[in-house]
């Protein structure tokens, strides 16, 4: 191992220091006037909508994009800014966990680690590399039960995430000093996720620096020492943490906190329809139902969806009218298509639908487009730009947009709000519930919790059966954990 | 995700020459156009032709030929558009099987042209359900079960033939090697399937679909497109349009004849290439096709005009392409 010269939490200067940073990808502006230095020892939490240029920032801190005008200083070093900006990053210990997860899933575990850690000495690297992400696998997620031998596409989307988080804090010839994480815990469940923010504060405590970046609010209070607010490229708050609430924080971005007590009305006054669906694993949904999936991450929810989805459509004939559709939550594999525009994506689903005979209505296909551009918001101004040029939470909306535009009487939803925003989020709860009135059922796995408590009738996954099925005030966070959670208990 | 956005600047929309060409280099299939080009014209000047009448009559050749490469081009397309992985391999042994059969059917007979012709369509279309039988319901990867079912095919194709060489009925031969309003028919019928296949392609909801399988196959079939349909129709079609360029082929070359294929195994794959269609699937275009068939015939005739030994003229070959292939992949547009 090369001696680390530059140890971690050492001295006053800031990591990274950012000075009238802008980028503009042609006319767009993506950033503009950033200001921003991250010291050691500090947990930045970093909230925006989608859009809001928070995954631009990440890329031009980690040097992965020059920017269009300013400096940047790493370790105090000279400001400037040009294609070296990577290699500096990598040299000031700053290392990165993407929102969209960037493991080859081809390679094992441990192979996944020597791609960034380029300086690897030679001999015997795959024990060393094993040992390396066990070691890191073990602090960060006690009991995790990763072996760093598989391979990475073998494991549920979860476990890819914490391999991906364990790799950025493993050790290496230069430790790990500044971690940025973008949606960490978007595909993690509450434990796991706690037992990542928990690392977070031993981490900082130590002096090392986090980049938090989620849109779960409860988490960045739990872990931030400060607070970025970003909103169209540009940063509208920067202060401690003790000077934000929930509500001015959300305030802060732009959006009405919700009303809890509306949801539990909406709830309340209900009357379903005749039982629509039934699974051999006692899986039922009636008409006008939303059903939640719940428990752990990877025990068999999602495999149950696509049985569901794949046993009610066809892989040899297209219908007008499709038994059900289906919301992909992993875009990259699931959902999008990444050489074609947006508007093409949106369409795919209804493609039999709107055109009524052997070519596309290329006319209701503009048409409908044009429809979902406004009733959901995707952030564009030219449906035809690819699908790419979007952020993930609008590539979400789109995808949205395909299935809903359908007239499918069955939704089904594969945990589909990774990556989206507060207030994203708020606008699809309530379009899936006015669907619902109209009588569509919704199957809805889901890793959050809030969004689990938006369901008519919950069940509770475990060890790929159903452990718990709830209805009505038994919904609550606290009988879902107890459902998720039983059998561990009896046999630890 | 945003840096992307570089990629696909949005051109100023202004009007003119300068909109027309910027819109044109944005097409993957320019460039073969341009190669085409390049090498037609120094065939000319290397005299290829011969005489003032050379120019068109090199044109009328190179057009002639051209749509053979064409149909088996596009069906190979097709087959390349559903991903890595998909490619046919029978193409060859399918056109003999199919020229083989149907002209040993007619026996030189001129009332049998139209069942001869279905007969070669029929040949297709068992070839390519025998392939798609081994692709799916064997699960053998397409490249083995290609290559492995056209050993078969050529076997029955020599089987059925016994190595004679059956004339084509006298008025299919003229049509085949005749022409119209100075057009030659092949190049008409390529024309006709380009269209077709362009309609498809572009227009069709099918053709969505094939683009959307080719992107990637489990979001295809998770947004509703059928994608065993695809396959099947894809493999089929593709399977059916070398039947079709077998018959052709036997009546313009006067018999059928048992290595005719040979040389469309890697022409097939070639054209699809050079004409700025995507191997790794899912990006494909039909006017790349010709512009392809078309440089690589005139390609070889530019060589051989400039009296280049054979040695010589396979490296030059291979180089041209390969820069050709490269320049078209530099700028390849989105859809």
């Amino acid at each position: 191992m090369v001696v680390n010269q530059k140890g971690i939490g050492t001295g006053k200067v800031p990591i990274i220091a950012l000075a009238g940073i802008g980028v503009s990808f042609g006319a767009v502006k993506a950033l503009s006037d950033i200001e921003l230095a991250i010291m050691p020892g500090e947990c930045v939490g970093v909230v925006g909508h989608n859009g809001a240029g928070k995954s631009t920032l990440v890329n031009v801190i980690n040097g992965r994009l020059s920017p269009t005008t300013g400096d940047a200083s790493y370790d105090g070093g000279d400001s400037k800014a040009d294609f070296r900006n990577s290699l500096r990053a990598r040299n000031a210990g700053i290392r990165s966990v993407f929102q969209e997860l960037s493991l080859c899933p081809n390679l094992t575990v441990l192979e996944n680690l020597r791609i960034p850690y380029r300086k690897m000495p030679w001999r015997n690297w795959r024990g060393n590399a094993a040992l390396a992400v066990r070691a890191s696998l073990d602090a960060i997620f006690p009991g995790n039960g990763i072996d760093p031998y598989r391979v990475v596409g073998d494991l549920s989307i979860a476990e890819r995430q914490m391999v991906e988080i364990a790799i950025a804090f493993s050790g290496r010839d230069i430790d790990a000093r500044l971690v940025i994480l973008d949606e960490p815990t978007s595909s993690l469940d509450g434990a796991i996720a706690d037992q990542l923010l928990d690392y977070i504060g031993r981490f900082c405590a130590k002096g090392g620096a986090i980049i938090f970046i989620s849109h779960m609010l409860g988490e960045i209070f739990k872990v931030a020492s400060r607070l970025v607010v970003m909103k169209d490229g540009r940063i509208l708050a920067n202060d401690d943490a003790e000077n934000f609430t929930r509500d001015s924080l959300v305030d802060a971005m732009g959006h009405v906190v919700p009303d809890a007590a509306d949801v539990a009305a909406a709830r309340k006054h209900k009357e379903f329809g005749p039982e629509v669906l039934r699974m051999e694993n006692g899986l039922t949904a009636r008409k006008g139902e939303i059903v939640g999936l719940a428990g752990l991450a990877g025990h068999g929810q999602a495999e149950a969806l696509a049985q569901c989805f794949l046993e009610r459509s066809s892989d040899w004939r297209a219908t007008r009218e499709p038994a059900v559709v289906f919301v992909a939550g992993d875009r990259g594999r699931d959902g999008v298509m990444p050489l074609w525009s947006i508007m093409r994506n949106l369409s795919l689903q209804t493609l039999v639908e709107f055109s009524r005979r052997f070519l596309v209505d290329c006319k209701g296909e503009k048409a409908l487009a044009q429809q979902w551009h406004h009733k959901i918001g995707i952030k564009t101004d030219n449906l035809e730009s690819s699908i790419l040029s979007l952020s993930g939470g609008n590539q979400q909306k789109v995808l949205f947009s395909r299935a809903l535009a359908s007239i499918a009487p069955i939704v089904v939803m594969d945990d589909p709000m990774r990556g989206v925003d507060v207030g994203t989020k708020k606008e699809v709860y309530r379009m899936i519930r006015d669907e619902a009135e109209k009588g569509r059922t919704f199957l809805w796995y889901s890793t959050e919790t809030d969004e689990i408590l938006e369901c008519d009738r919950v069940f509770v996954f475990r060890d790929s059966a159903i452990a718990a099925e709830l209805t009505g005030d038994d919904i609550t966070e606290e009988n879902m954990l107890r459902a998720s959670f039983e059998m561990q208990e009896a046999a630890p | 995700m945003t840096m992307t956005a570089k990629n696909n600047a949005v051109p100023t929309p202004k009007q003119g020459v300068k909109y027309l060409l910027g819109a044109l280099s944005r097409k993957a299939w320019i460039w073969a156009y341009l190669a085409a080009g390049a090498t037609y014209v120094a065939a000319i000047l290397a005299g290829s032709g011969g005489g003032g009448g050379g120019i068109w009559s090199l044109l009328y050749v190179a057009f002639t030929f051209a749509s053979f490469a064409v149909m088996v081009g596009i069906g190979q397309m097709f087959v390349v558009t559903l991903g890595p992985g998909n490619v046919d391999l029978s193409i060859p042994a399918t056109m003999t099987l199919a020229g083989t059969v149907a002209l040993k059917f007619m026996a030189s007979d001129g009332a049998l042209v139209v069942p001869g012709l279905l007969i070669a369509i029929g040949v297709g279309l068992a070839c390519g359900l025998f392939n798609f039988g081994l692709i799916l319901l064997m699960r053998i990867p397409p490249i083995i079960a290609t290559l492995s079912s056209s050993f078969l095919f050529q076997s029955l194709a020599i089987w059925s033939n016994r190595g004679l060489r059956i004339k084509p009925p006298q008025s299919l031969a003229d049509f085949a090697t005749g022409g119209t309003v100075g057009i030659p028919n092949a190049a008409l019928v390529a024309l006709l399937v380009s269209v077709l296949a362009w309609v498809i392609l572009e227009k069709a909801i099918v053709g969505r679909w094939i683009l959307a399988t080719g992107q990637n196959k489990r979001a295809a079939r998770l947004g509703g497109v059928p994608v065993n349909a695809v396959h099947f129709g894809v493999y089929v079609g593709c399977a059916v349009l070398a039947g079709l360029t077998g018959f052709m082929l036997a009546s313009f070359s006067g018999g059928a004849n048992l290595n005719m294929g040979t040389e469309y195994m890697l022409m097939s794959i070639a054209v699809v290439v050079i004409g700025g269609s995507s191997i790794a699937g899912g990006n494909s275009n039909v006017p790349g096709i010709w512009a392809a068939a078309l440089f690589m015939f005139l390609l070889v005739s530019m060589l051989n005009s400039y009296g280049l030994g054979a040695g010589v003229r396979l490296i030059l070959t291979g180089l041209i392409i390969v820069s050709v292939v490269a320049l078209a992949s530099k700028k390849r547009g989105r859809v």
